[in-house]
């Protein structure tokens, strides 16, 4: 039986990682080569790492890094940050990383989805989707360059439109609950995978594994993301790498999944 | 020694380096003359099927690649696409496959999963061995792989499938024949699980 995956997101800041709180205040984390031998023995699902400055930078991603990243990672590693082009979504893939994920250049440019997904195939492209909600009429909308730029777009609309081109997996990242730990916002997700018919990651507001045992309680298949959770500890936020072991998770799942089939 | 195909294709450094950590040696190769010296072979893959052909195509070493594993019986391990790659045919592309195993590779159709299953078959299942086979001597209790695919291997001989995965259906994610294997999830991103497989291709 297929069963929900649990992915630590790490974000990448000069080569550091960084935790951020509603994409601001970024707080050093430690060194990402660290956190993923951590979670290599944690035995996590898959891993996603964001270079959160890339795009802003107009940066290339950092191929040394990335590579060095593939190498170490015994699970599925998807990467993002900087990417424009179907050219370096090869050479990313060919460095040993499974996904690619495109944000900011996907939206001002769909079509490199499409060009993307014809090449390395849709399963290996992932279109994230940052997503905040507009204070004065309540919708949801997707914003580009890591949070600084509001593009206007219905995330809805734009999922759907992706999984066309060809994304293969869309990754929803709220931006309002980003680091609050408070969790997830249920009424996104619902709308969202009415949308789309590829897998679904859902990102930002994981507080507890209560939280993501709600979301697959209900949402059954479902990518659960969480950056917090997985990087710090009690109420003052220590650093402490950290992940379900075997049996917690094993449990998890057998209470919130596998038990309501 | 196991030669691990780099036609600019999967993940080449991954599959060395569970063998680094197992200390049995294998290296990436990108030339045809490397692969002479291989007692065994790993075709790793990802993407779409004729990328793939193409790519493998290109790297001219396919013909030295055919002789090694009908003349001299030089044992293969496909691995996702480069399981895929075995078959004779896919949905996926026009290029014919290898053909060194019988069948043929579809897609899932949306229509017959449940409304949670989602295409691409993506995360951590498991597997039902229907035949004992080395590869997957001490995996046959509470075995997980991670699987990444929108296509499977559809086999035309019952004989040739080792083990199943059930995604709307039962397909096949191991097959055998000869010193011909293919797995369709990726045994070097499944930790324990998969390293254990790759050890037993290594025994083989």
């Amino acid at each position: 039986m297929l069963d929900p995956r649990i992915i630590p997101c790490l974000l990448i800041k000069d080569k550091a990682l960084f935790k951020t709180i509603n994409f601001k205040n970024p707080k050093y984390v430690g060194d990402p080569i660290n956190a993923v031998k951590i979670f290599n023995e944690k035995e996590v699902d898959e891993l996603i790492v964001l270079d959160i400055d890339a795009t802003i930078e107009k940066r290339e991603p950092d191929y040394n890094m990335i590579e060095h990243l593939a190498e170490e990672c015994r699970m599925p590693l998807c990467y993002g940050g900087g990417v424009t082009s179907s050219e370096q979504i090869q050479r990313i893939i060919q460095l040993g990383v499974e996904k690619v994920a495109i944000s900011s250049a996907a939206i001002e440019n769909p079509n490199l989805v499409a060009e993307a997904s014809e090449c390395v195939g849709n399963q290996s492209v992932v279109v994230v989707l940052d997503v905040k909600r507009n204070s004065l009429n309540g919708r949801y909308e997707v914003w580009i360059h890591n949070g600084y730029r509001a593009t206007g777009m219905c995330p809805f609309e734009l999922a759907l439109q992706m999984e066309k081109l060809g994304a293969g997996e869309i990754v929803i990242n709220s931006i309002d609950n980003d680091g609050l730990m408070k969790g997830f916002d249920f009424a996104l997700v619902d709308r969202i995978l009415k949308s789309i018919n590829v897998p679904l990651t859902v990102l930002g507001g994981a507080g507890s594994l209560n939280d993501i045992g709600c979301l697959i309680d209900k949402y059954r298949i479902i990518g659960v993301a969480a950056g917090s959770l997985f990087l710090f500890k009690g109420v003052y936020k220590a650093v402490l790498i950290n992940y379900p072991n075997r049996i917690e998770k094993d449990m998890l799942i057998e209470e919130y999944y596998r038990k309501r089939l | 020694m196991i030669a691990i195909i780099d036609y600019g294709l999967g993940n080449v450094k991954a599959l060395a380096n569970v063998y680094k950590r197992l200390n049995i040696p294998a290296i990436i190769i990108k030339q045809v003359e490397d692969l002479k010296r291989a007692d065994k072979v790993i075709l790793p893959g990802v993407g779409s099927f004729d990328n793939a052909m193409q790519k493998f195509e290109n790297s001219g070493m396919r013909k030295l690649l055919c002789e090694m594993v009908f003349e001299r019986h030089t044992p293969v391990l496909g691995v996702c696409v480069g399981m895929q790659m075995l078959a004779c045919s896919s949905e996926e592309g026009s290029l014919p496959g290898l053909g060194w195993i019988d069948g043929e590779v579809i897609k899932f159709r949306l229509s017959s999963l449940k409304s949670s299953m989602r295409v691409p078959h993506m995360g951590w299942n498991d597997i039902k061995q229907v035949r004992t086979n080395a590869l997957l001597q001490g995996l046959d209790v509470d075995s997980r792989f991670y699987f990444l695919h929108s296509y499977y291997f559809h086999c035309h001989k019952n004989e040739d499938i080792v083990a199943v995965t059930d995604y709307g259906g039962e397909f096949a994610c191991v097959v055998n024949s000869g010193n011909i294997y293919g797995v369709q999830f990726h045994p070097e991103k499944s930790h324990q699980w998969g390293i254990r497989l790759l050890e037993n291709f290594g025994k083989l």
